[in-house]
């Protein structure tokens, strides 16, 4: 526990100094997108590969700001790999759009910077920061066809509702430190396992109302109204981002507020309340589930129907959260992981289709498209039927593992609500391959050439495949924390 | 020898679902060959399991049991007994029938075609090896996609009503199936060995689960194999998607996937939960006996002769679950032989229906009439399928159907003869229904000037069927061939639920 573990540190480091020290004064001075993208795609392998050099290395730093090595690590790794993949697909799309400007890099990378953040926190106030930075940049990326009016108004309705839910984050942070004197979550953690709290009742509801800012986040029911907007109205490479690394980012830093203010188990005083702490989660998930599949199931607009299937994966999610247990979190972090492969894929292939001026988005447009194409249209049933948990994809593992620790927990019929949505949901995803596969097309509209893109749809069906045959890969990781 | 013949018969399929992906699509003659040739190395393959198999043992033989994902000890465990030798049996002799049935009937994108056909042998032979019950998951699992797509691409009007049916059907099921295997494996932690997806463990801790929870475990998987057999009033889905689904495909779905419903209630239902198998065999063989009567009735009135074969395989489970049920030697062994035999004539029926409907393209009974005088060599066939069928003395159905009445009727968890009496005219409506069938579609007078000229049976189609006959009838004539294999592992199933039933004090309050 020296003050400044270098070592650990190191990817933060890395990628604060190349974004605010050296990328700053490359974007000043040079005025060549070719090479600013180079540098961040750059910036993010290597920032990726720091972190998972230095992953052994566990331990708190900066005075137990932040925590490095492990859990953090593997986080840093999944968002510099979602932020590589989706700058790899986002080049031909904004070119193509002709609105690549070399800011769109320089906020996603600050995104990215803003989840490490997120993901390292071991205190509030640096979670905080962590969401902030993040939710900024996306902010600005929502509305980055600033030219389109839908995407303007997708980032001013984000901005609105995203700072309304920064301030319920602030305040449950707040409550928080009121009822235990700290804002370092093993002080807070032990102070709410312990019973050695002054105030049992503003730890709930510190705790309930982190919960409110953070389901804004994810997208979980009732605060989960602006994504469809949202994810709609921005341009289609910035919600295959902030959908998947976002959501994610957003659980990293759940998980362990869950784990310090939830005392299952715990015979203290402040446990009488963890089973209501229990059952409100619960509830969120089960209806975020039923309302985003449901919803999901009268879409006409791809976007749409990604955008609330993603409020029904937050809703799967959180059934990992409900039971605080390292069971739970080990099903979130692979869910999350292969979730972050199979959406990013299917919103790839959504942003080829899409034509220059926003179009072709509508399901009736991938009609016949398994006959244009074949492999195209072979990829998206792939990401689909993982998307639906069809086995042997990753996202069958993943809700394996979330139903397994919702049992465990005592949430049987949790599981069965989570069974039936996603039952329901199978009827949309399916929906979609019967588009692509048993009808014919109206007018034929060839997508654009792939690109850069192949290899992010690569790197996502191969992790998709590998994830859902071999999970022990990734379960063995989970293990050595 | 058995152990490494097991494997390929298994993964071979896979391989060549593999290798068929690889050719160029314009070769179309090579995909087809290296289907057909993949499949009948893999029957052969299947049937070097013989020589080594023990027919007096109990217990599961060529088995395999590595690990696959050690934090859940799930593992590939694969096995087989008596029981599902015969099914893995059936579906590989099937397989390159099938094929051959596809020949020259599918025509557009045919590599997609083959190569799906290879994945489901594959996820079918897994699901009646798997020894492990996420590894039987994922199998079931695998099994719906290259269906879906088969129904869905190469199916027939509402083809995509039926395949969407189909796939949201079987997954509702199999997702509380699923549900039921989680809190079995959490239920080995209370147990005391520890997480478990071991179908061998669970076999002998599962019997100490306390009654009111294995009620509800039992439902959760009864309900998923239910849906698949399909017993009444889960069938909806089975007539739309035999009646649009392409003449292969209605004959893998009614000869081996619909097996793997009945599998499963043996191989998971009879087996974990012997006291809630007793307990509820009554209302159970009451859903089967109706839906015996049910589907013969209804099949009566079809004017549609693909979905008159589809009903007559609701009312032909119908017995074979409630030989399942009767939870007695003779049922369960006449269950088992029912599969093998429903598996034969009613897939022989739909090779012949498909026959009829490559020529004609109408499948009305009322288009036809006087077939015989134009197609003699084919109503031979035809008819052989349908007394197999019917139930006749000497071919196949009949031992089956009489097997499992037998049980019925001296069952001791039943213990009521109106299951077998009511049953038994099930076999009568079965000759009904398929007799007038037959006498207008081959009988009468050739009026439709459409029916004047069409071809006899082709030399392809003829050795599709030749080899089905001879099955048909061995399995008439000397049942005991093939019941012998499986005799040992009904024995020690029914064994075990009678013991818990009669031999031990009840655990119930």
């Amino acid at each position: 526990m020296q003050p400044f573990d270098l070592v650990g540190s190191l990817p933060l480091i890395v990628i604060w100094l190349a974004l605010g020290a050296v990328g700053i004064v490359i974007q000043a001075f040079v005025r060549n997108t070719k090479l600013v993208f180079g540098y961040y795609a750059g910036t993010l392998a290597v920032t990726g590969t720091l972190a998972a050099l230095t992953s052994y290395h566990k331990t708190t730093a900066f005075q137990h700001m932040i925590t490095v090595g492990g859990y953090a690590n593997y986080f840093d790794v999944l968002f510099c790999a979602a932020g590589l993949m989706t700058m790899l697909a986002a080049r031909p799309y904004l070119q193509r759009s002709e609105s690549e400007y070399d800011e769109f890099y320089t906020l996603l990378v600050s995104a990215v910077s803003g989840m490490i953040l997120m993901a390292h926190s071991n205190n509030l106030v640096v979670t905080f920061v962590g969401v902030e930075l993040m939710s900024i940049s996306f902010y600005v990326m929502a509305g980055f066809f600033k030219m389109q009016e839908r995407s303007v108004e997708a980032a001013l309705k984000y901005f609105l509702l995203g700072a309304f839910a920064s301030g319920f984050l602030v305040y449950g942070m707040a409550l928080l430190y009121g009822a235990t004197g700290s804002l370092d979550y093993v002080d807070i953690g032990l102070a709410a396992h312990g019973g050695t709290l002054r105030f049992p009742l503003l730890l709930a509801a510190g705790a309930v109302l982190m919960t409110i800012g953070l389901s804004f986040k994810v997208a979980a029911f009732p605060f989960h109204q602006w994504a469809p907007d949202v994810y709609e109205g921005s341009p289609t490479a910035v919600t295959a981002f902030m959908s998947t690394a976002g959501k994610a980012a957003a659980f990293s830093a759940f998980i362990p507020i869950i784990m310090a203010v939830m005392p299952v188990g715990a015979g203290a005083a402040a446990a009488a309340y963890a089973p209501q702490l229990q059952m409100v989660l619960a509830i969120i998930a089960a209806i975020t589930m039923l309302v985003g599949n449901i919803s999901a199931i009268a879409q006409t607009n791809v976007k749409r129907m990604l955008a609330y299937s993603s409020i029904a994966h937050a809703g799967y999610l959180m059934m990992g959260l409900v039971s605080g247990s390292a069971d739970g979190a080990a099903g979130i972090l692979f869910y999350v992981t292969s979730y972050v492969f199979m959406q990013i894929g299917a919103f790839v292939i959504v942003g080829l289709v899409e034509k220059a001026d926003g179009t072709n988005v509508m399901l009736d447009d991938y009609r016949g498209l398994g006959k244009r194409q074949p492999l195209l249209a072979g990829l998206m049933a792939v990401f689909m039927f993982s998307l639906a948990g069809i086995p042997p994809f990753a996202g069958f593992f993943g809700k394996y593992l979330l139903f397994l620790s919702a049992i465990e927990a005592g949430f049987t019929w949790l599981t069965i609500v989570a069974v039936v949505s996603s039952v329901i949901s199978v009827y949309f995803y399916l929906g979609m391959v019967v588009k692509m596969y048993f009808q014919e097309a109206e007018h034929a509209t060839e997508p654009a050439p792939t690109g850069m893109a192949g290899i992010t749809l690569a790197v996502a069906t191969i992790a998709v495949v590998v994830l859902g045959v071999l999970p022990s890969l990734l379960l063995n990781i989970y293990r050595t924390w | 020898m058995g152990v490494s013949a097991l494997l390929a018969t298994i993964f071979l399929p896979l391989a060549g679902s593999l290798a068929v992906m690889l050719i160029e699509r314009s070769q179309v003659k090579a995909i087809k060959v290296t289907t057909l040739v993949m499949t009948v190395i893999t029957f052969l393959v299947s049937l070097l399991l013989l020589p080594g198999f023990d027919r007096t043992s109990t217990a599961m033989q060529f088995t395999i049991n590595s690990q696959w994902i050690p934090a859940l000890d799930a593992g590939f465990r694969i096995g087989i007994d008596g029981t599902s030798l015969l099914l893995v049996l059936l579906t590989t002799f099937m397989m390159p029938i099938a094929i051959l049935a596809s020949w020259d009937s599918i025509t557009k994108q045919t590599k997609e075609y083959y190569a799906l056909m290879l994945m489901l042998q594959f996820g079918m032979t897994g699901v009646f090896a798997a020894l492990d019950t996420f590894l039987f998951y994922v199998f079931w699992e695998v099994i719906l996609i290259p269906m879906y797509f088969i129904i869905g691409i190469w199916g027939g009007k509402d083809r995509i009503y039926a395949a969407v049916k189909f796939f949201l059907y079987t997954l509702a099921g199999s997702l509380l199936m699923l549900v039921a295997i989680i809190w079995l494996g959490l239920y080995g932690v209370e147990a005391g060995v520890g997480f478990t997806a071991d179908l061998m463990k669970l076999r002998m801790i599962a019997p100490a689960i306390p009654m009111d929870v294995q009620f509800w475990l039992f439902m959760a998987f009864a309900l998923a194999f239910f849906i698949k057999v399909p017993l009444f009033p889960f069938h909806t889905w089975l007539p739309d998607a035999h009646v649009q689904a392409p003449t292969a495909g209605s004959v893998i779905l009614a000869a081996v996937l619909l097996k793997m419903g009945t599998y499963g209630l043996i191989r998971f239902n009879l087996e974990l939960f012997p006291q809630t198998s007793a307990e509820l065999a009554g209302p159970i063989s009451v859903l089967a006996v109706i839906g015996i009567i049910y589907g013969a009735l209804v099949a009566m009135v079809q004017t549609d002769i693909k979905k008159l074969v589809a009903y007559s395989s609701v009312s032909h489970l119908g017995f074979v679950v409630l030989g399942i049920f009767s939870i007695t030697v003779e049922g369960v062994q006449g269950a088992v032989i029912q599969m093998v035999n429903h598996g034969l004539s009613t897939g022989m029926l739909f090779l012949c229906v498909g026959v009829l409907y490559e020529r004609r393209h109408t499948r009305e009974i009322g288009d036809y009439g006087g077939i015989t005088n134009v197609m003699p060599r084919f109503a031979v066939m035809f008819a052989i399928a349908m007394f197999a069928s019917v139930g006749l003395p000497g071919l196949n159905g009949f031992v089956g159907e009489f097997f499992t009445l037998i049980g019925a009727f001296r069952s001791p968890f039943l213990n009521n003869w109106a299951y077998a009496i009511i049953s038994a005219s099930g076999v009568i409506f079965a000759a009904v229904y398929l007799l007038w069938m037959f006498q207008r579609v081959m009988f009468g007078t050739n009026n439709n000037p459409e029916n004047h000229h069409l071809r006899d049976l082709r030399t392809i189609e003829y050795w599709q069927l030749v080899p089905l006959v001879i099955f048909i009838v061995w399995l008439g004539i000397a049942p005991r061939t093939f019941m012998d294999l499986s005799e040992k592992s009904v024995q020690a199933a029914v064994g075990k639920v009678e013991f818990y039933k009669f031999s031990r004090p009840s655990q119930q309050p």
